[in-house]
Formats: structure tokens, sequence, C-alpha cells
């Protein structure tokens, strides 16, 4: 008797052993789906608008030198500056990455779009500088110049890559799995050459244009954290309180160094 | 109670399998503090007290970035993959293998615990996929010209340089994802790549990139069909063929031949073509402050002939750079920043010039006795030449005594002629045998074990006075012409003997017919 239960305790104990060991090759077990039903960013929810300058003088943008690369020299009547800083007419502030960082349900889930985000590489520089995107929504890195880039995503939360596109036309979609403010992308063979991607769980973010204004569309009633990010300015946030459909403003002013 | 037995025996069954498939964490945490955490931290954060003095610094586990994976750019890699870095090492890295230093157990543990260090090896949505290599071709007459082809056009030589040396139009810029600084790898020193020496290391290594690194992969242009697996292992297998077929073994002396015509006075005379060459590893001089940790000059090779009145040495090194360069100065800031010296302020990057130094005794020792190799002390000097870039085609001579002083002689009768050629210096060194002046200066003599050293200096890895790569102690012995009695003794010696020999038999003959007579 003794022997048996010595048998299976022993079994067990050995079964344990083997599937911790296998953990990393084992076959994934398939994520469970969300729980919560999924929301959408509602077509009569509240705004958020705003314009985003800056105090201070425009710091100077180096130029780039691209001797090295005819193809994208060519394509630029007068050498092209870097873009650490676009300032717009009045000190209005491009490329502020502005998005809801807190304050939304907690169990909300949102859908991303089928639609993809598109990056592309153009006259050895990425369009758009900075983007927003959903996780899993699908980001589309596409080549235009006839030279090598390799895209590299420098990220903590998700993977990152790094792969190459020797040839015009060449494209590569990737997704991302956890929100990430923000996965960093750099051309290594074009030091110049970075671009940034807010990765967000839910729909509620937009990039500043060249005038410096945002909107923010579709949030449900609530108050909320909005948070600006710039790539040398740092971050500011905003606490914006909304009711039902209604536009509430919240600007950002930066100050330059 | 058979049954029991049979029960018992089923049960202890799969006990091999699970003693090699299982992986112990907390024994692994016991292995990793004891060997890998001087380096890679204890948070597994690649911070140990060591981390500092390297050049790639040790991985950061935590983010399960790895660079050499059977994997897609951005997959983890797989429990080979890991066990195959622990147990071989990375060339070329301050990583050794371990597979003789642990048990199979031992790095099957810490292979585990270093798993925990990052949350990406629980997630089971995270699965590392195999990629298919597929064979190598093979190497056909047409192989290596299709492989440069590729290499050029899907653009290698935007780093790694025309000739593959590491000094293409990007080199100066290269980052890893911390922001530390990485040289694109010489191709010609294959025994120093990460991820292998092989050909299908190198092709294995162009499909997966090396994550964390500016390497990309070029898995893409096969999956969009803009090239084929076979041309990317051309282009592999191009890569191979710049490096020597072995990787180089120290000789500790060097053969000056006795030159048939004349004296090869520049880097590329002919003369140079039929000459024994011999290679000597340079590393960080590490023993006197200010201690350098990033040297950048990994070995010479070195090549020296003679005639009956006059010398000539030439070195020749890889180098990415005709230093001072301005491009580099982002480069030499990084590398400042990462590299721990021994000086209390910081060092601000500069322009400086790339050198090397040729070190002798003043005299030839006649016992084993050598002055000290690291440029001898105040009160025993060497005896050294010395090459700076922004002076091509002319080379100091004098005394050093010790890092930090270098007396130039007025009168030194040393040449210098120098070459720098994608990625490459060849600096000639010439002089008379007959020593200027013999209380400072080596008079060369032929049949004698002359120590040699080398030292170099890359400006634009931020590398000047003591900041350098250094050798030890090798030999010069400048062959001596083989004198014709070597030759002729032997036949002289041999008709002697016969001569002898004939002359005792003719002797005892004379005898024997004396006594008949009488």
């Amino acid at each position: 008797m003794n022997g048996r239960i010595l048998s299976v305790v022993g079994g067990m104990f050995l079964l344990t052993v083997c599937s911790k060991g296998d953990t990393g090759n084992a076959a994934a077990v398939p994520a469970a789906p969300p729980a919560a039903a999924t929301s959408e960013a509602s077509a009569d929810g509240g705004t958020i608008t705003g314009k985003i300058k800056f105090t201070g003088t425009p710091p100077k943008m180096p130029t780039i030198d691209m001797s090295e690369e005819a193809a994208c020299k060519a394509k630029y009547p007068a050498p092209p500056k870097e873009e650490m800083v676009v300032a717009g007419a009045a000190n209005a502030l491009a490329n502020v990455f502005v998005y809801v960082s807190a304050g939304l349900p907690a169990n909300a889930k949102y859908q991303a779009p089928s639609t993809p985000v598109v990056l592309d590489q153009n006259g050895c520089r990425y369009h758009p500088h900075v983007l927003g995107i959903m996780v899993g929504q699908n980001l589309e890195i596409k080549n235009s110049d006839p030279l090598l880039h390799n895209i590299k995503a420098i990220a903590k939360k998700n993977r990152g890559f790094n792969v190459s596109q020797p040839n015009a036309g060449m494209t590569r979609d990737v997704t991302f799995s956890a929100p990430e403010v923000m996965v960093n992308l750099e051309c290594n063979v074009h030091g110049w050459m970075h671009a940034y991607a807010g990765v967000r769980p839910d729909p509620f973010f937009a990039v500043s244009g060249a005038d410096g204004s945002f909107s923010i569309k579709g949030l449900p009633p609530g108050t909320y954290t909005v948070e600006a990010w710039h790539e040398k300015f740092g971050t500011q946030t905003a606490t914006v309180t909304i009711a039902a459909t209604e536009s509430k403003t919240a600007n950002f002013t930066f100050a330059a160094h | 109670m058979i049954r029991r037995l049979l029960a018992l025996c089923i049960s202890l069954l799969p006990a091999p399998c699970s003693l090699l498939l299982s992986q112990d964490t907390t024994a692994g945490k016991t292995v990793y503090v004891k060997w890998c955490a001087g380096c890679h931290g204890e948070s597994g954060a690649g911070d140990g007290p060591a981390a500092r003095h390297m050049i790639p610094p040790p991985r950061d586990f935590t983010g399960a970035v790895y660079q050499i994976r059977s994997t897609a750019s951005g997959q983890l890699p797989t429990d080979a993959d890991l066990l195959r870095s622990i147990d071989e090492g990375l060339p070329g890295t301050a990583m050794p293998g371990w597979k003789t230093k642990l048990s199979d157990r031992q790095r099957r543990d810490v292979l585990a615990y270093i798993k925990t260090f990052s949350t990406f090896f629980a997630d089971t949505t995270q699965r590392p996929q195999l990629l298919q290599f597929g064979e190598e071709p093979g190497v056909g007459a047409e192989a290596l010209r299709v492989g440069r082809q590729f290499y050029d056009s899907i653009g290698c030589r935007k780093c790694h340089g025309d000739q593959g040396r590491g000094d293409g139009p990007s080199a100066p810029t290269l980052k890893d994802d911390a922001g530390h600084p990485i040289f694109a790898a010489n191709l010609h020193e294959n025994w120093r790549f990460n991820g292998g020496a092989t050909t299908t290391d190198i092709y294995h290594r162009l499909r997966t990139g090396l994550d964390g690194t500016p390497m990309p992969s070029f898995s893409d242009l096969i999956d969009q069909k803009f090239l084929t697996e076979t041309e990317l292992w051309r282009a592999a297998e191009y890569v191979r063929s710049l490096s020597p077929s072995e990787p180089p073994v120290v000789r500790d002396v060097i053969h000056a031949p006795l030159a048939a015509h004349g004296l090869p006075r520049a880097p590329d005379d002919s003369g140079w073509n039929a000459i024994d060459t011999y290679w000597f590893p340079l590393v960080g001089q590490v023993i006197h402050k200010s201690r350098w940790f990033a040297p950048a000059v990994t070995g010479v090779w070195v090549k020296a002939v003679h005639t009956t009145d006059s010398i000539a040495l030439r070195v020749t090194w890889d180098d990415r750079s005709v230093s001072p360069d301005s491009s580099w100065l982002g480069h030499v800031g990084r590398v400042l920043a990462a590299v721990q010296t021994d000086d209390s302020s910081r060092e601000q990057p500069a322009l400086w010039p790339d050198q090397i130094a040729v070190q002798f005794p003043v005299t030839i020792p006649t016992g084993m006795e050598r002055p000290y190799f690291l440029m001898g002390s105040s009160s025993a000097p060497v005896y050294q030449w010395r090459w700076v870039s922004t002076a091509r085609s002319s080379a100091a001579a004098g005394l050093a005594r010790g890092l930090e002083r270098f007396d130039p002689a007025a009168n030194t009768g040393v040449g210098g002629q120098a070459v720098y050629d994608h990625g490459q210096w060849r600096v000639v060194f010439t002089r008379a045998l007959a020593s200027p002046d013999t209380a400072t200066q080596l008079a060369f003599r032929t049949g004698r074990a002359i120590p040699v050293a080398f030292f170099a200096w890359d400006g634009s890895n931020g590398e000047h006075g003591t900041h350098m790569a250094v050798s030890t102690w090798y030999f010069l012995a400048l062959d001596e012409p083989v004198p014709a009695r070597v030759f002729i003794s032997p036949v002289l010696a041999m008709v002697l003997t016969l001569g002898l020999g004939m002359l005792v038999v003719w002797r005892a003959q004379q005898k024997t017919s004396y006594r008949r007579q009488q």
C-alpha cells in the first residue's frame, strides 16, 4: 500500500518537474477572450481639442548630411533639417503625442481598427515622425527609397525588432502587444532617422499638426488625465472633465530648452 | 507485491528524461551569483561591478533581447540558442564559454534562472519559432563574385565598408539599444564574430539579425522574393572568404630574411609579397593608471626583412578611420561615457591621431633579462620607433622611460612610410643595422634573438597617452646568410678522410711487399 502511494506521489512530482522544464517550448495556451464587451469611441462622445505651443527661441535644427545617399538628397530642393523640434507659426509645436493616460473605465476594451497605420521611409526620413497606434493594430512599414534602411524598434513592454529593407517597395507589417509611450523607431544606416510610436489600448490619442492643434474625439463622460509628450521638451499633463457630448479645450505650453 | 513494484518502476521510468529537461532556478541562482553576477549584475540588468570596463557591455537580461538566435528578429531565443551562448561564449567580447567550467546541470539551471529576469519568457503568447535556414548551396566558381554583388546591393557596405573592415559611412554613428558605442564587425576577423565563424553562422546572423545591435535581419528579402535563399547564402560565403581559412596563430619569433633585391621601403612594394607574416594580439593597457579597457586595435600583422646593412619592418593593422576625423567625435564621446577610467574628471572627446610604436631594448640582451615590457622604466629605458598619422611619411625614434615619458632622439636614421587603405594602416619603418648612437639606439645584429613589442592607438576610439593597446615581448631574428663553409666543409672532410684512408692502405701494402722481399 505504501509503495502504491509512493509511486503515485513520485509520478506526480516527476510530472511537475518535467512540465516545469518544458515551459519555454510548450505550446502556448490561446489567450482568453476579453471578458468585457468591446467598447468603441462613440461618434457622439465628448471631444478634447487644444493647441500646443512652446516658449522661448526655437532651437536650431542641424542640417542633415545626405551626401552618402544621392537618391535621398535629390528629393529635397534645399538640405533638409532634423525634426527633433518642428515649429509652426507663433511657436506652434508639431509632433506632440497627446493621449488619455488615465480616467477610462478599467474594464473597457477597445477594438483595434482594421486599417493600418503607415510609416513611410521616404527621402531618408520617416513619415510621419510621430504616430499613434492601438495595441494589435497593424503598423505597415514601407520603403519608398531605392536603398537600404533598417528599421529598429527599441521598446521595453513590447518586443523590439530590427529588420532591413534594402529595396524600394518592401513592406513589413508589425503589431504591438502592450501599451507603451513611446516605442522608438530608428534607422542605423542613417543616424538622423528617428520616429516614435505611441502604443495605446484605446483610440483616444492624437498627434499635433504643423499648427500645433490636436483633437481627441468620442470620449465617454468622465474625468481624464491628458498627457502630452514631446521628444525633446518632455511631458505635460492636464485634467479634463467631460460631460455627455461636450467639447473641452486643453492647451499645453512647453518651455524650449 | 509485484504489481506494486511494477507501478513504482513505471513511475520512475521518466526519471532520466526529467533530470535532463528539468531546470532548477534555485540552483541556477547559486551558479549565477557565483559566476555571472560580476558582469551581468545581481538583478540581471547587465550592471555588475565589471560592466563599466567592457565594450560591448554585458547582456541586460531584463529586456530578453538576445543577439544570437535561431528565431526571427523580435522573437525570444530558444533554450538551445541561450545554451549555445553559455557554452561557446561570444567571441570578440568578454563573455567566455562555460562548457568546460560548469556541468551540464549547472548550465541548464543557470539558463532557467536567466530567463526569470524577464517577464517575456513567462508570457505564453511569446513563442519562439525556428527559422528554416536550408543548407549551404556549396561554393561554386561564381559564388564569391555573386556574393560580392549582393554584399553591395543589400547595403552591407554601409556599415561594414567597401572591403569589410567595419569602416562604412554609417560606422561612426552606430549605437546599441542602450546607446552604447558599437563597432560594425571587421569582416576580416571571423574569429571575433559574436555568433560564430563559419559560413553557416554568418548566414544565420543575416537571417535573424543581431537583436539589440544595429545589425538587422535580412529574412524579408527572401520572404518578399527580392532575393533567393541561395543568393543570400552567396553573400554569407563572400563574407566568410574575407577572413583567413584558419584564425591566426601566434609565433614568437619574427624571421627577417636577407633580401635578395634591396629593401622594400614602400608599404605596398612587391618585395613584401614573398615575406612571411606574423600576427600578434594586442590588449588594453590595464596595468598602469590611467587604464584602458576598450582598445580598438586587437592585433598587428608584422613582416620584416633586411639587407647586409639595413632593416625594414612593416606593421599592418585594421583601423576604421584616418584619425583625427571629426565624424568619429560622437563615437569617442560614447566610448568615454561607457568606459570607466581611473580619472576622477571625465575626459572630453577630442581629435586624437592614430599611432603605432615598435619597441626594442637599447642593447640586445645576452641572457633572459629584458627591460619592462610596458615601455621600460626610468632606470632601464627601451628604444622605440613611433609613427603618428598626422605625420604619415616620417617616424620618430627615441627612448621611452615608462608610459609617461618618451625622449625623441635627434639623429634617428629611422624612415617611415604609411598607406591607409579601406580600413587598414600599413606602415614601414626602415633603419641602418648599425646604430647612430649605441648608447641610446639599438644596434641590430644578425643571428640574435632581439626582443620586440608593439603598441597601438586608435585616435577615433578616444585613445591617446596611456589609453592604448599593448603586446608583450616577442622576438625578431635577422636571419644570417648561410656562409659558403657550410657547404664546402663536409665535402672537404670527405675528401680528406678518403685521402687519409687511401694513404693508410698504400702504406700497409708497402710494408707487406717489403716483408715478402725479405
